[in-house]
Parts: C-alpha cells; sequence; structure tokens
C-alpha cells in the first residue's frame, strides 16, 4: 500500500463536516437525549423527574416487556432462520439445476418472482395480508372453504394463539426472495470443476449441497443471518398495520411496545428504556459482525 | 463446462420436470397475493358479495380504485412520497459521497472509528431516535413538515452509504488522482471531475436504494406526517385499515395502489437492484 501522497491527510477533514454536523444533530444528540431520559420519569411536558435506574427495575418485572423480547426471539427464527435455509435450497437448485436444464434466463425469471414481495413497502404488505387473512371476508378462508376445509377456517390475526404464528409466516413470505438472490450471486463464484470432481468420486447432490455449497457460501449466510436478525430486532410497520401487537399482547415487539409509551401513554421515560435496552442489543451485535467480518478478511488476504 | 454441475439424472430424466413444476407452485405461492389482490380490487362490491374473493372477476370495473384514489387524496400522497424520495436519494447520495471522499480516498485519522460510527448510526433502531426528534421538531417548528423528514432520512440513508462508498473508494485507482494533482487540480476540482464521474455506476444503485427504501418507510413518517396533506403512501395506506368505509373491495383496492408503485420501480430499477444488493453487502 503506498501511502506517499502529496496532499496532506488534514486536508481531506473539511469534506467530513456537513456529514459529521448532520449526523450529530439527526443521531447523536437524539440518542443522548433518549440515553438520558431512559432514567427519569417524564410525560413529554414540563421537566422530568431523575429516577435512576426504576425504569429498568420496572423492565425487569414487567411481563410485556418479557413477552415482546419472546416474540422477537420467533420472529427471528421467521426473518432470519427459515427464509435462509429455504434460500439456500431455492438458490441452489435455480443455479444449480434450472439454469443449466432450462437455461439461466428461467432461472432469473424464478428468482425475480421470489424477490417480489421484498420490494413492497413494509406497510403495504402489512395491508396485503391483512386483507387476506380477514377473518368474514378474507381470501384464505374462502380459500378453505371453497376446498372443503371450512373446518380449517380460523380467526388468523384475531386469535391470540394464531395470530403470531399468521404473522411469521407472512414475514417468512416477504424475506425469502433476500437469501435467493444473495445466495445465486455468491454461487457464481464456485468452481464447476469442483463439482464435477465430487460427482466423479459418487457424491450425491444432496452431499454436495452439504458439504461444498454451504462451506462456499459461509460469507453470504453470515451476511444474511445478520442482516435479516437486525431487520427482525427492528420490526415495526408490519406489526403495525397487521394486529397493533395485538389481541392482547400476543404480538407485541420491542419497538412498538416503545411507539405505544411514547405516544399513546405519554411514559417518554419507561420508552426511553426500551428503546435504550434495543439499541445496546443492537450495537453490540454490529460490532460482533464487525470483528467476525475482519477476521475473515484478514485470514482471507493471506 | 456447465454440463458438469448437474448430475445426468437431473440434467435429462424426468426429474427435472419435477423440480421445475414443484418451483413453480413455489413461485405461484409467493406471487398469489398480489394476484388474489389485483383480481379483487377490480371487482364491484356486489359481484365480491355474490362471488367472494376466490372467483374471478366477471367484469372488469375500476369504480373501486378510483373512488379510494379520490377519497384519500391519493395524487396528493404519491407527490409527498415522490417529493420525500427524490430529494432523500439525491441529498444523501451527495452527502455520502462527500464522507467516503474524506474517508476512503482522503484516508483522514480516526478512519476506522468514522466507519463504525456511520454504519451504528444506520443500524441503530429509530425509536431510540424517535421521542427527541419528535420534540425538537416541534421546537424548530418543523413538526409535520417534509422538510423534517427528508433531513432525518438524508442522514440515516447516507450513513449506509458512507459504509459502504467507503470500502469502494478504499480501491479507487491512484494513477487517475496523482495525474489529476500533477495538473494541479485540488481537492474539489478532482472530487467533482474525477471520483464522481468514475464512481458513477455505483452511485446510481446507491441512488436508486435510497430512493426505494425512503419510499417503502413507515415508522418515522407515521410520526412526523400527521395531517392529511402532508402524508406518504404507507402512512395513507397503514393507518386506513379498519376505517369505517374500507370494505372488502375497497381495501383490496387500496392494497393495489399501494402495490402498484412498488412493481413499477421493481422493474424500472431491477438490474442495478440485484446488482446493488449482490455487489454491497459481500464486497
Amino acid at each position: 500500500m503506498t501511502s506517499k501522497r502529496s496532499p496532506s491527510r488534514s486536508g481531506y477533514l473539511v469534506f467530513l463536516v456537513p456529514g459529521l454536523v448532520l449526523s450529530t444533530a439527526v443521531i447523536l444528540v437524539p440518542l443522548a437525549m433518549t440515553i438520558a431520559t431512559s432514567f427519569t420519569r417524564w410525560q413529554g411536558v414540563g421537566a422530568p423527574t431523575w429516577i435512576g435506574l426504576d425504569n429498568y427495575a420496572r423492565l425487569l418485572h414487567d411481563p410485556s416487556f418479557w413477552a415482546s423480547f419472546r416474540h422477537i426471539a420467533l420472529l427471528i427464527i421467521s426473518m432470519a432462520v427459515i427464509p435462509t435455509l429455504i434460500g439456500l435450497v431455492l438458490a441452489t437448485v435455480l443455479f444449480d439445476i434450472v439454469a443449466v436444464a432450462f437455461g439461466s434466463r428461467t432461472a432469473s425469471l424464478f428468482r425475480s418472482g421470489f424477490y417480489l414481495p421484498q420490494i413492497l413497502p413494509v406497510a403495504i404488505a402489512g395491508v396485503v395480508w391483512g386483507w387476506i387473512l380477514h377473518p368474514s371476508y378474507g381470501a384464505l378462508n374462502s380459500l378453505l372453504e371453497a376446498i372443503g376445509l371450512s373446518a380449517l377456517r380460523h380467526n388468523w390475526l384475531g386469535d391470540p394463539d394464531l395470530a403470531l404464528n399468521s404473522v411469521m409466516a407472512v414475514m417468512v413470505w416477504v424475506q425469502v426472495g433476500y437469501p435467493v438472490v444473495m445466495f445465486m450471486a455468491g454461487l457464481q463464484r464456485v468452481d464447476p470443476e469442483l463439482y464435477e470432481a465430487a460427482e466423479v468420486d459418487g457424491a450425491t447432490w444432496w452431499q454436495r449441497f452439504r458439504t461444498i455449497t454451504i462451506y462456499l457460501l459461509r460469507p453470504e449466510i453470515y451476511v444474511v443471518l445478520v442482516t435479516t436478525t437486525i431487520a427482525a430486532l427492528k420490526i415495526f410497520g408490519q406489526i403495525f398495520v397487521l394486529t397493533r401487537g395485538g389481541p392482547g399482547n400476543a404480538t407485541l415487539v420491542p419497538s412498538y411496545f416503545a411507539y405505544k409509551n411514547f405516544f399513546e401513554k405519554a411514559s417518554v421515560g419507561y420508552g426511553s428504556a426500551i428503546s435504550t435496552v434495543l439499541t445496546a442489543i443492537i450495537l453490540a451485535l454490529t460490532y460482533a459482525f464487525l470483528r467476525v467480518q475482519a477476521r475473515g478478511e484478514l485470514t482471507e488476504r493471506r | 463446462m456447465a454440463a458438469g454441475r448437474a448430475s445426468q439424472r437431473t440434467r435429462r430424466g424426468p426429474g427435472r420436470h419435477a423440480i421445475l413444476v414443484g418451483l413453480s407452485i413455489l413461485l405461484l405461492l409467493s406471487l398469489a397475493p398480489f394476484l388474489v389482490v389485483a383480481m379483487n380490487a377490480v371487482k364491484t362490491p356486489a359481484d365480491y358479495a355474490a362471488h367472494g374473493p376466490i372467483a374471478l372477476p366477471r367484469s372488469l370495473h375500476l369504480s373501486a380504485v378510483l373512488e379510494f384514489w379520490s377519497r384519500v387524496d391519493f395524487t396528493r400522497k404519491l407527490w409527498n412520497s415522490l417529493v420525500i424520495s427524490l430529494s432523500v436519494a439525491a441529498l444523501g447520495v451527495a452527502l455520502s459521497v462527500m464522507n467516503a471522499y474524506a474517508i476512503g480516498i482522503g484516508r483522514v485519522r480516526g478512519r476506522v472509528w468514522f466507519l463504525f460510527f456511520f454504519l451504528a448510526a444506520n443500524l441503530l433502531p429509530q425509536e431510540a431516535l424517535v421521542y427527541p426528534l419528535y420534540y425538537l421538531s416541534k421546537q424548530l417548528h418543523l413538526y409535520n413538515t417534509l422538510t423534517v423528514v427528508i433531513i432525518i432520512f438524508t442522514v440515516i440513508q447516507a450513513a449506509f452509504g458512507t459504509y459502504l462508498l467507503s470500502s469502494v473508494y478504499d480501491h479507487f485507482p491512484r494513477d487517475l488522482l496523482d495525474a489529476a494533482a500533477v495538473d494541479g487540480a485540488g481537492r474539489w476540482r478532482m472530487l467533482v471531475q474525477i471520483v464522481v464521474p468514475v464512481s458513477w455506476p455505483t452511485l446510481t444503485v446507491l441512488f436508486a436504494f435510497f430512493f426505494i427504501w425512503t419510499w417503502n418507510e413507515f415508522f418515522l413518517p407515521l410520526v412526523f406526517l400527521i395531517s392529511n396533506d402532508k402524508q406518504t403512501v404507507p402512512v395513507a395506506l397503514g393507518v386506513l385499515q379498519g376505517d369505517r368505509f374500507m370494505d372488502a373491495t375497497m381495501t383490496s383496492a387500496s392494497a393495489l395502489i399501494g402495490i402498484l408503485p412498488a412493481v413499477l420501480f421493481f422493474f424500472l430499477f431491477q438490474r442495478t437492484l440485484i446488482r446493488g444488493i449482490t455487489a454491497g453487502a459481500v464486497k
């Protein structure tokens, strides 16, 4: 690496000034204010009262708070884990079989089709599914009735035992396209000779998938899992449109829980404590992500 | 060489057709919600009441779509979304370029920390910022204006853009810069005449992403744009669900109206997006 350049480094700092000023105003200051507010009782007007760690102590004993994180754990499965597994199989089949037997145009047509739900605004996806799952006029219940399975009709989003499962199914539908696109791109790196060699050795398709494909796609799998996990932790729009956290607390998630405290209950201090916990989790994940990625790059360069 | 990838069995025999059929069923499942929505948005309420949601429409009626359109003043919402998304995309790219120029090409001191800061800024949950921003924007009389939403999203999107573009500028061809420096070009001229034109393809990818991401945003516009004439498309549709005038055909009409712009962008930007997804996340 050549670090010999005539203009001095400090001269470039001026280009960072607008970015830093704006980030300070829009991100650093509000974040600091939220953390500070989390140690107070405040209704959004008047002066906040300092109460130390009371909000956090209250969180530990609040069943809603724990429920919201339990739901997030399940949503991570439906937004990160399941789409990654389905995406691996779909991408490999499209790349390995469809592209070879029917041409790469066919394969990319499928890819676009699976990706389409990803481009919908989250709120619109919520509108679409809220209508399909509607208990009285929704398409799903009508379909079940039409094919003689009336017994399976349910109030998909209104039944507390079912609501979270319904939301999880919707999220699988939304998310699956992203890993498909990522993994198909990653497979371009695969050396066909490696597959041929495995085939000559008598490896079955499944064996090759397990040992070669998954091994080679590790960087993509890693990126997909991390980004979708962070997206799951932040989920708001779909919940707002589909269930508003209900029925009861059946689909409550941390971001909606914070929103309710900020704007419906005027418990700004408590809402800030929830947001601060969520922020800490996401930042810790980001930090771990960067550490692992940096280590991976080092070993690659060697 | 392609032949080596598939085993004899899957390449020739009936197996490949079975796989194609299976994939087509999955594809249909993935697209079914779009089809069902489109089908019901063009029905009359009477047709819907008589035959239900899964029957094909007897005739093509745009009355539900048109009525929904005029009732929510959809032209206005489209305009708001367009103004916000285009402004954020343009300003966000400009800000990303400036930041990344300093970090990736200028290699300012502490660049690793700046990078971590910008990445974290983009990944922060918006709940952690929303109340102070809400409070401050009221103090500054910016609450319920498109301006405040544009400023906030410009910063959030540029944070990601900076992270991505810095790693692209890390590998910027030094000869080009050195040659320009010999010609006596200052840093501004180098940025405008060399760095921006050379990295133009990456900048268009960023622009497309910023535009679509901003168009799709829900949480902050929901909080900041409260009056009807300021709402964006997703906010208007999201808050109307369960409203009294929203019957079955009207709801599917509203869903269709929300889907159409997104599908339009998808076809406009498809190549750019897929190129970007794959280039952006994994270097």
